[in-house]
This record gives structure tokens, C-alpha cells and sequence, in this order.
């Protein structure tokens, strides 16, 4: 048994190599391609690839990973990088991937009409694909919804002890609190902060659906975490999520002002593009109309294009007013904002 | 003891200094070393304006959470792993030839998905609390329950999946050692426990702190559990200023800290047991004697070999399997085959090919130790106590540059793009994984050489073997259980082995642990169960193989 072991141990990896080298020098040669980094998840974006490969004929490869991962590869991989486009799903990222000069210009006009100008970059670094807000939650049998009015007045005394919220690693948190920055300046949202943690029911942990579970739990009364993941319980087939949906309300905050804050996952051609054509009719096709009913379809994800078709399920959510705020100043305030959340405490 | 003075004489030694054995030898050190020396290398830019505010605010608490986390795991995995070994080696009680090898089964449990599992049962929203509510009719907050999400439960989860490193190793050392200096124990008036603690446990020291200080150094290297529980501590300080503060300075700065100190640690116990040689002097090696138990005794001992099992494996592979009934159909698509090869595949090539770096630092150091030399091989197995996005980074900086290199002289001079040959296959991955596995692998070949008596070679040079004659009808039956299980290691640790491979794979190819990453980071645990399930289940056959091999290695049985 252990000889047999021994005897095969010894030339897979022989014939493993080779057969992984070989498999990656293929691309080099084919032109009818584009070569994607994604920080979508694979079951989030290999299915709209699929359908743009049969609508167009181009060829995709892809890999995946964390944003910022992706994002050092490129930077390091310089002018020899295979890929031709990154996508994030957080506008943070991209406006980091512009910072550090791995993007270029895109001169596009579907894109440019496509995407309203607060959700693609001023310089046309990059470009808005899918919305996701990050929204409010509450226990039905114990908050009213008329007790609710805005993220400021989440550190209101009355909540101590019943809020949660994720760790302030989470990029999400970062933007909402950038976008704070900008409209409160640094001092207003470092009280705010303050505040909002003296509120905390539990130290952050887990992700965005562990803290809607925990609103229904009775853990925390109130929450904020983005919306799909809302969406994607009231769709599951789980008796169990389907009860914890049924527990939680949704609430769209600063409706009489600012608007909801959100974010965009979003894409861009990398500098060094071996194939700029091809990577330009990708993003030409993932804000088609179909491909941005899908986002919504699949992932509850809101539509960049206006008047877009979106699901059911949205649709259940009410309508709602976004922050118009230029997505760029998050990217900028990202910093400021992580160092105002390590001050305030706020793991 | 001092047989390896003797047989070191000075002249051969000076001739082996060239030997292309020394030069492969020092290429090896170097390469594996290029990587870290290009994260220390940041040590010596200026500070940056964001130390002091990492010095003001987190810092503390990055260092207080690690030490605790150290702490807590370094006494959590030295328990249940010398208690469990001491008690297979050396007792008969119920269940013991199923639990001799089912105690290694955590090892192919991922530390994160462990902590996904036991987060969903023991939460506030899981099914025990919802249960002790429902049942006693009490709102959340009425009553005691612990949080998992803590640094106790990170230290539990960490725990339960690492102490089988100690359990390996501390056994292959009990199972090897002597019986008759455990007898002059007992006939001194040691009692059971006396020969336990005086005899058996110094002796197998050397084996106990490799396998704690891999723990450790996987604790310290961990992201995903501490991250999902909210426990800042260093790892996740580092990346929280490398990616939310965009300072690499900083968080470079801090990974070479964090590798200084593991470094001293290791020096200062390897200083602290300076000229302590754990050779038996005797060869009388008779069958363990596996005394028998009173029957009351006996199920405790079951009992205490099974907790570890029932904890580390048992209940969260249960949990796994439930969520896997429900989803498991939508999961098992047709790439699914092609993920399991292609882990299988890495883990298998990573694992011979640390083996030979290992083993050749592992011998020169036996027979030719040298300090530089032996400083050099302790820093290149710190690569294990960095978390693999920074080793990841390390290797793709030198590399990526080659690529470049390489590419521009031949557009320049023939017109052709190479495009990235090194960073762009998977060699890359595979040297990621050598730089930070060689820990590994070097301390469990270091271990089986160290039961190699200096004089064991002398006699059989004496009796006119050659060097590669001892190698192979001395060494390699005495090694044989460590080689194996340094394959084995490294080969769960690649299938379990997320960052690196994460980022620097190439395109179309994905392993399980990406899969079962994807879809656990987007909230979809029931729907990453498949994948987890099937890591472990690949991860268990290479483990129940060495288990057995294990147990035949025993000189004299």
C-alpha cells in the first residue's frame, strides 16, 4: 500500500507540472481574448463571462482573488501583465488601482452614457457595474421604524447596547465612513464614531448576514449591512433564513437628505492591456441592459443604469434615494477613515 | 556523545566546503531566503507618519491579542497532544488502534472552516442558543452563554486543528524511544506519572517543541480565523495597514518584526538545550509494553484521546455533512473533479519538492554544522510564522522583476513577448509554498535525523559502506517515518493552504480551498460546505497512510 503510494507520488507531480506549465503558456498566443482579474466571486461574474463569450466570440480567461491581492499583481507584474481588465467589487479598490497607475483612460461613449457620471471616474479610469447600499436593518417586534431617521442618528443614547455592525476591516464600513468624512468633515464623523461604538451590542465580528441573524436572534435591535445579502435570505430556500427574514426589517436611511450611502463594484482596463479592443467590448457588455438585470437577478445587486429592470425582490425594498456623492472621494478618504474607526476604537 | 567531533575530522571537512553538495546547499538557503530578505529589507526605510499612529491606537492590542493567542494555543496543543501520544504509546484501553490514527484527522480540518462550523452552531442566531431560548422560554441576554466569536474561541478553534502537529510528533518520538530507560525509571520509583514527566517527556522534548513551535507559528501566521472572530492581532494588523492604510512600509515593517521575534524564540530554544543530545544509548528495543489499564482508567484514557477527536473532527465535519445534504447537488458541477485534481496535483508536487531542500539543508547541517550556516536555515524556515499573503507578496517582488527582465531583452532583441514565464504558471505557487512549508519539512527530517546515532555511521563506514550506502540501508529505514511524515504534512497544509494560492495562481485554475473560500466569504457557508468536505476527505487518505506507516517504523517490531 505505502510502496504503491511512494510509486505514484513520485511522478505525479512530474506529470502534474507539466501538464500545469503547459496549460498556462497556452494564452500567450491567441488574440481573440481577454484576460480578466476579478474580485467579483467566480459564481458572481463566470456566468455573465459565459454569455459574453456566445454573444461575442471573445475569449476569457479569469482569475480571481481579493481586491487588493489582484491589485499588487498587476502593480508588480508591470508592463508584462496578462491582464487586461480588473474588476472589484468595491469603488475603494478602483480608486486605489488608478492611484497606483496600473489603469488607463478609456474613451468609450456607451460607457459614457451608460454609467451616470457620479458612479464612473471623473478621468474615465474606471467604471460603476452594480450598486450595493448599505442600509439599516431592524428587529420588527421591537424597534419602529418611525425611531429610525439616519446613520447619525444611530449613536443616539437610546440604542446603547443594541446596535451591531462588522469589523472596521471591512472595506464597506471604510466607505461609509469616508462618505461620512465628506459630508460631516473629520471631527463631526469622529464623534460620530465615538458614538456609534459606545452603541455597540457586541464587539464586530462575523460578516454582513451574521449581523442581520443577530437582529433576529435578539442580539442587537438594530444593524447596518448591505442590502443583497437581505435579499439573498428572503430568497433562500431555508425555513431558517426564511425566518430570519420574516424577523428583519429593512430601512433606508438620510432618505430626507443626503440619501442611502452606496457603493459600486465596478471595472477598469489595466495600463498594460495586451488586448484594449476586447477588454473594451467586455465592459461595454457587462452594463448592457441584460447583464444589468442579471446583477439584480442573481445577487440583489442594483442596477448602475437607470431605468434598468430589477427583481421582485428589489422591488419589495421600496424605492429609494441614493447619495449622489462622486464615488472618487471615498477612494481618497479611505485612509483618514480607517484611522479615524482605529482611534475610535472601533475593532 | 561526543562522536560527532570524532568523526568530523578537519580535512574532510575543508574538502567538502566546495563540494557541489555545499553550493547546492547554499543556492537552496539563498533562493528560499529571497523572499524574506525582501521583506526585511523594508526594516531599514524610514518609519513612516503612520507609526505613530499605530503605536497610539492598535498596536498594543495587535501584541496583546497575539501573546494571548500564543499563549493560549501553545498550552491548548502541548496537552491534548503529549497526553494523547504518552497515552497510545504506552497504553492498552478501548478504542486505541481506531484513535492512534483518527487523532491525526484535524490536521486536515482548515482552521477557518472550522471556526465557519462552530460559529453557526454556538452563535447568538445558531441552533443551540435558539434551542436553550426556545426551551426556557428566555430572550437573548438572559441567560450565560460563551461568545465564540473571541479570543478564547480563537484559541479553541486553533487548538483543536493544530495539536495534532505535537500529537505526531510527540508520538513518533514515545513509540521510539527505549523501554529500558522507561524500566530503570520504574525500578528508581518512578511511578507512572513519575516516568512520564521525568523520563518520557524530557526525552521527547526535542519532538514536542518542533511540533508546538509549527503550532505556533501557524497561529501566528493565521488570518482567516482571527479575522472572522473580530481578534485584531498581528497578521491582521499588517494587512489592515498594508491594504486599508495603503502604507507597504508600515506593514512590511511589521511582518519583519513579527518574523524577528519568532526568530528569537526559536534561537533561544534551541540555546536552552545547547549540548543536551537526545540519542538513546542503547539499541535494546523490545515491543512497547502497552500496559494494561484498570478498566476505570482505561475509559478515562479513551475518553481523553476522544475529546480531542470529537471536537477537532467529529462535530464540525457533522455540521459540514448537514449543510452539504442540503446543497450539495447545486455544488458538485462538472468543474468540481477538475478542483480536486488540481489540489491534489499542487499538494503532492509541493510536498516532494520541499522534501528536497529539507533534506539537504537537514543533512550538511548533521555533518557539517556550521553557525552562519545554521543561522541562515533557521531563517529560511520563518517563512512558516509569515502569513502567505506577505510571503506571497515577497516572491512575486523579485520574481515579477526577472519576468520583466527577461521579457524586454527578448522583445528587444528578438521581438518576441515572453510574457510571465516564473509569476505567471504555477511554479510561482510551487515556490511560495517551498518558502513557506520548508519550516515544515526541515524540522521533521531534522527530527528523524536526529535519532541517527553519529555512531551508527562511523560503524558502518567501518564495516565498508560508502556515504551513499549508509544513506540508503542505515538512514533511510531509520528515517523512513519522518520523511513520510513531513510529505504528508506539507501536502495537507498545501490542500488546506488559502492566500498564497489565492493570489498567485494562475488563470482558470482553481483548487477546493479557493472554492470553498469563495463562496464562505460571500456569506454562502452551507454552500462552501461541499467543498470543505471534500479538502478533508482528500486531506484524511495521505493521513491515515502515514498513521500506519508510523506505527511500523518502531526499530525492533
Amino acid at each position: 500500500m505505502i510502496g504503491n503510494f511512494k510509486h505514484s507520488l513520485r511522478f505525479s507531480p512530474i506529470l502534474g507540472l507539466i501538464i500545469f506549465l503547459t496549460q498556462s503558456f497556452v494564452y500567450a498566443a491567441e488574440d481573440n481574448l481577454v484576460n480578466i482579474y476579478s474580485a467579483r466571486k467566480e459564481a458572481l461574474i463566470l456566468p455573465l463571462l459565459e454569455r459574453f463569450q456566445s454573444e461575442t466570440g471573445i475569449n476569457f480567461q479569469l482569475v480571481t482573488g481579493k481586491a487588493d491581492g489582484l491589485l499588487k499583481r498587476i502593480e508588480i507584474e508591470g508592463e508584462a501583465t496578462p491582464a487586461d481588465v480588473l474588476i472589484t467589487s468595491d469603488v475603494g479598490r478602483l480608486h486605489r488601482a488608478k492611484s497606483a497607475g496600473i489603469l488607463q483612460q478609456v474613451d468609450n461613449a456607451i460607457l459614457e452614457k451608460m454609467v451616470p457620471v457620479h458612479l464612473q471616474d471623473k478621468d474615465n479610469y474606471w467604471f460603476g457595474i452594480s450598486q450595493r447600499a448599505r442600509v439599516i436593518f431592524y428587529g420588527k417586534d421591537r424597534v419602529d421604524p418611525s425611531e429610525l431617521s439616519t446613520y447619525e442618528a444611530l449613536t443616539d443614547e437610546k440604542w446603547r447596547g443594541r446596535f451591531c455592525i462588522r469589523s472596521s476591516s471591512n472595506v464597506y464600513n471604510q466607505s461609509l465612513v469616508a462618505s461620512m468624512i465628506e459630508h460631516l468633515g473629520l471631527e463631526e464623523t469622529e464623534k460620530w464614531a465615538n458614538g456609534l461604538v459606545a452603541n455597540f451590542a457586541r464587539s464586530p465580528g462575523g460578516g454582513d448576514t451574521d449581523q442581520i441573524r443577530a437582529v433576529a436572534a435578539g442580539q442587537c435591535d438594530v444593524a447596518v449591512a448591505n442590502s443583497y445579502y437581505y435579499g439573498r435570505l428572503i430568497n433562500s430556500d431555508k425555513p431558517k433564513d426564511l425566518a430570519v427574514a420574516g424577523k428583519v426589517g429593512i430601512f433606508w436611511p438620510n432618505q430626507e437628505g443626503r440619501g442611502a450611502h452606496v457603493n459600486v463594484s465596478g471595472a477598469g482596463i489595466t495600463k498594460h492591456a495586451k488586448h484594449p479592443e476586447a477588454a473594451q467590448a467586455l465592459l461595454e457588455f457587462l452594463v448592457k441592459a441584460e447583464s444589468q438585470s442579471w446583477y439584480a437577478e442573481v445577487n440583489n445587486e442594483y442596477p448602475v443604469t437607470p431605468n434598468s429592470q430589477i427583481s421582485e425582490t428589489l422591488q419589495s425594498f421600496g424605492d429609494f434615494t441614493a447619495d449622489t456623492l462622486d464615488l472618487t472621494v471615498l477612494g481618497e478618504n479611505n485612509k483618514a477613515a480607517l484611522q479615524l474607526m482605529d482611534r475610535a476604537g472601533w475593532r | 556523545m561526543n562522536t560527532a567531533a570524532i568523526t568530523n575530522s578537519k580535512k574532510p571537512q575543508k574538502l567538502r566546503a566546495f563540494s557541489p553538495w555545499t553550493v547546492m546547499n547554499v543556492f537552496f538557503t539563498f533562493t528560499i531566503l529571497m523572499p524574506i530578505i525582501t521583506i526585511c529589507a523594508y526594516l531599514f526605510q524610514p518609519p513612516s507618519e503612520n507609526w505613530g499612529h499605530l503605536v497610539d491606537t492598535v498596536l498594543p492590542d495587535y501584541i496583546q491579542n497575539s501573546l494571548w493567542l500564543m499563549i493560549g494555543v501553545a498550552f491548548g496543543v502541548t496537552s491534548m497532544g503529549t497526553i494523547t501520544a504518552w497515552l497510545t504509546s504506552m497504553y492498552q484501553f478501548p478504542g486505541r488502534r481506531l484513535l492512534i490514527w483518527a487523532l491525526l484527522l484535524p490536521l486536515a480540518m482548515p482552521a477557518y472552516i472550522i471556526a465557519y462550523t462552530y460559529t453557526g452552531m454556538l452563535d447568538a442566531s445558531g441552533p443551540v442558543q435558539e434551542g436553550i431560548r426556545d426551551a426556557f422560554g428566555l430572550k437573548y441576554g438572559e441567560y450565560w452563554f460563551p461568545e465564540i466569536r473571541s479570543i478564547g474561541g480563537a484559541i479553541a478553534m486553533l487548538s483543536l486543528v493544530l495539536y495534532p502537529y505535537v500529537y505526531l510528533l510527540a508520538r513518533a518520538a514515545f513509540i521510539n524511544q527505549s523501554v529500558c530507560v522507561l524500566e530503570a525509571s520504574r525500578t528508581l520509583g518512578c511511578g507512572a506519572w513519575g516516568s512520564f514527566l521525568q523520563v518520557g517527556l524530557p526525552l521527547a522534548r526535542p519532538a514536542i517543541v518542533a511540533g508546538l513551535s509549527l503550532a505556533l507559528m501557524e497561529t501566528l501566521a493565521d488570518f482567516g480565523t482571527v479575522q472572522y472572530f473580530g481578534v485584531s492581532t498581528f497578521t491582521t494588523g499588517i494587512f489592515r495597514t498594508w491594504f486599508g492604510m495603503y502604507d507597504a512600509v508600515a506593514a512590511s515593517q511589521l511582518a519583519a518584526l513579527l518574523m524577528l521575534f519568532v526568530f528569537v524564540l526559536v534561537l533561544m530554544e534551541r540555546w536552552s538545550r545547547r549540548r543536551a543530545r537526545f540519542h538513546h544509548t542503547t539499541n535494546q528495543f523490545r515491543r512497547l509494553p502497552e500496559a494494561q489499564l484498570s478498566p476505570g482508567k482505561a475509559w478515562l484514557a479513551t475518553l481523553a484521546c476522544f475529546l480531542p477527536l470529537l471536537f477537532g473532527f467529529l462535530i464540525p465535519v457533522s455540521q459540514l455533512i448537514l449543510w452539504a445534504f442540503a446543497t450539495y447537488q447545486e455544488m458538485l458541477d462538472d468543474r468540481f473533479i477538475e478542483l480536486a485534481i488540481n489540489s491534489f496535483m499542487l499538494a503532492g508536487a509541493a510536498a516532494i519538492l520541499v522534501l528536497i531542500p529539507a533534506l539537504s539543508i537537514g543533512y550538511r547541517n548533521r555533518t557539517n554544522p556550521s553557525i552562519a550556516m545554521t543561522f541562515c536555515t533557521r531563517l529560511a524556515s520563518m517563512g512558516y510564522a509569515i502569513p502567505s499573503t506577505v510571503i506571497a507578496i515577497g516572491v512575486l517582488i523579485p520574481f515579477g522583476a526577472m519576468d520583466n527582465l527577461m521579457n524586454d531583452w527578448m522583445s528587444d532583441h528578438f521581438g518576441i513577448q515572453t510574457g510571465l514565464l516564473l509569476t505567471g504558471t504555477v511554479f510561482i505557487l510551487l515556490f511560495a509554498y517551498t518558502v513557506r512549508f520548508l519550516a515544515v519539512s526541515l524540522q521533521t527530517v531534522e527530527a528523524g535525523l536526529g535519532k541517527i546515532k553519529p555512531s551508527m555511521d562511523d560503524s558502518a563506514r567501518s564495516m565498508g559502506l560508502s556515504r551513499g550506502q549508509v544513506m540508503q540501508r542505515v538512514h533511510l529505514p531509520i528515517m523512513k517515518g519522518s520523511l513520510l511524515t513531513a510529505i504528508v504534512i506539507v501536502f495537507v497544509d498545501v490542500l488546506k493552504e488559502l492566500p498564497a494560492t489565492l493570489m498567485l495562481r494562475p488563470f482558470n485554475f482553481n483548487t477546493l480551498a479557493v472554492r470553498a473560500y469563495e463562496l464562505a466569504s460571500d456569506e454562502r457557508l452551507a454552500d462552501s460546505s461541499t467543498a470543505a468536505l471534500a479538502i478533508v476527505a482528500v486531506g484524511i487518505i495521505p493521513v491515515v497512510l502515514l498513521s500506519s506507516a508510523i506505527s511500523r517504523s518502531r526499530a525492533g517490531s
